[in-house]
Parts: structure tokens; sequence; C-alpha cells
């Protein structure tokens, strides 16, 4: 969390730091929401300019009139999951979502509705119902006005 | 005092907390009171006309104030207000290549 934009610094030093088994499980989700978009929130720490994943919990795609194309998680979910992840002592550390059978890059859409600055978005390709690339992008900027997804190393542990 | 949850983005603007605690009749004066501990917040969840911006959801406890009474809603000592910023996406206008 930064007043100057990363991005303007001339280093993409963000990672993700995430267990095999929370990676193996956010991708599992993407093949199980086949062929719709799976999502869910990454909980951790924030660590520097790396983000910390010690648990992945699944939510529900409420966008039910577009599922293929379109994600949406219910805030009441997510007010549910946080108040979990407190009493764990973890935050809300980033996002996962897939994208069936398109590339495993962020869209317009993902970049006019990501509002949680300094979070990682984690996009899976699903390809014919199997999990191919997954990719994730750390949201940087200071505002809505200069906000970023820029791409950010996945270090599995 | 009602408890805010701020959320991870925003907590730079509200002194690394990730909770406030504010003296409040409403959900309007919770807002108020928290802008005016934390003036950096204001234009994060408003827009320059001076309205919530679309994407930040207010809920009391389990629910959208904006299927309350909005910002006139009513909150006690033990309410728990959290600040959400959705989350939403989604492959819609990507290119397949």
């Amino acid at each position: 969390m930064f007043s100057v934009p990363l991005w303007l610094c001339g280093g993409f030093w963000g990672m993700l730091k995430i267990g095999q088994s929370h990676y193996d499980a956010l991708r599992q989700h993407g093949e199980d929401t086949y062929p719709h978009e799976c999502c869910g929130v990454l909980l951790g720490q924030m660590d520097g300019d790396a983000r910390i994943v010690t648990s992945v919990a699944r939510c529900g795609n409420t966008r039910s009139d577009s599922p293929h194309n379109r994600y949406n998680i219910d805030p009441r979910e997510l007010i549910r999951i946080q108040r979990e992840g407190r009493e764990r002592g973890e935050d809300i550390v980033g996002f996962y979502h897939s994208h069936p059978d398109h590339p495993p890059r962020w869209s317009p859409t993902d970049l006019a509705e990501a509002h949680w600055i300094g979070c990682s978005y984690v996009i899976t390709s699903v390809e014919k119902g199997k999990a191919a690339v997954t990719n994730s992008f750390e949201l940087v900027g200071s505002e809505e006005n200069d906000k970023k997804l820029v791409e950010e190393e996945i270090k599995v542990t | 005092m009602t408890k805010i949850h701020i959320p991870t983005p925003l907590r730079q603007y509200a002194g690394k907390q990730a909770t406030i605690e504010i003296k409040a009749g409403t959900i309007g004066d919770a807002l108020s009171g928290l802008i005016s501990k934390h003036p950096d917040l204001r234009r994060h969840l408003y827009t320059d006309e001076g309205k919530l911006r679309a994407f930040v959801n207010v809920y009391l406890n389990d629910e959208d104030v904006r299927y309350l009474q909005k910002e006139a809603t009513a909150v006690k000592d033990s309410d728990t207000i959290s600040i959400v910023p959705s989350i939403a996406g989604g492959a819609a206008g990507l290119t397949i290549s």
C-alpha cells in the first residue's frame, strides 16, 4: 500500500506466495464450475510487496445472468469470510476467478470492476474443463483514476 | 461505540487500523465521524459530488444499508458496520487469441 503507485517506480516486485494445496484448490474450483466462472477470496498476510496466502475461501458466483464470462461475490459472503479470517488472524489479500475458454489475462471488465488496491487478482484459464494457466495481477495505483493491474510472480510453496 | 471494519485497501488512509470505533446514531453519522477522523478516506468513499461511490457497499451487520434507510439507518453501540468495495469482473470483453 503506497501513495506512489508501484508501477511508477519501475519495478514489478509484487509477489503472491501460496501453498501448493491452496494453489491446487483455486485451480480445481475453476474446473468444478466450468463452463461458468468460479470466484473466491485469498486470505493471509500482507508482507511488504508480497501477499502470503494462508487460506482460500470458495464463493458463489452471483452473476447468474452471465456466469460464463462474469463473476460477482456477494458482499454478505465476503463479510462472513472476512469475519472468520479475522478470528484466525488473517486479512483479505486477494481474490481469484476463472476464465473458461478465455486467456489467463485480465479483461477490461476485470480492471473496471477491481477496487481492492494493493490486493492480488488471480486468474486461471480453464480450457475445455481443464485448468490451464494461472496468473496473478496486483491492483496498483493510488485511486480509481490511476489503477492498473500489473502481473506479479506467483511463488508456490 | 459502533465498530467500523475497514477493508485492507483503505487502511492506509485510516491510520493502518482494521477497525475503528465511532459514537454514532446513524450510518451517516458514523461515516462522517470516520471521515472527520481520517479525512484521506473521503475521496475513496465519495465521488466529487459527495455521493457514496457505486462500488462501495456499506453493511450494517449483515444488511446492505441501501435496503434499509441508507444513511439515515439507525445504529446501536453493539452494531458492526462493514465497508466492502465490490468484487467482480470476468472474461467479458477479452478477445480470444
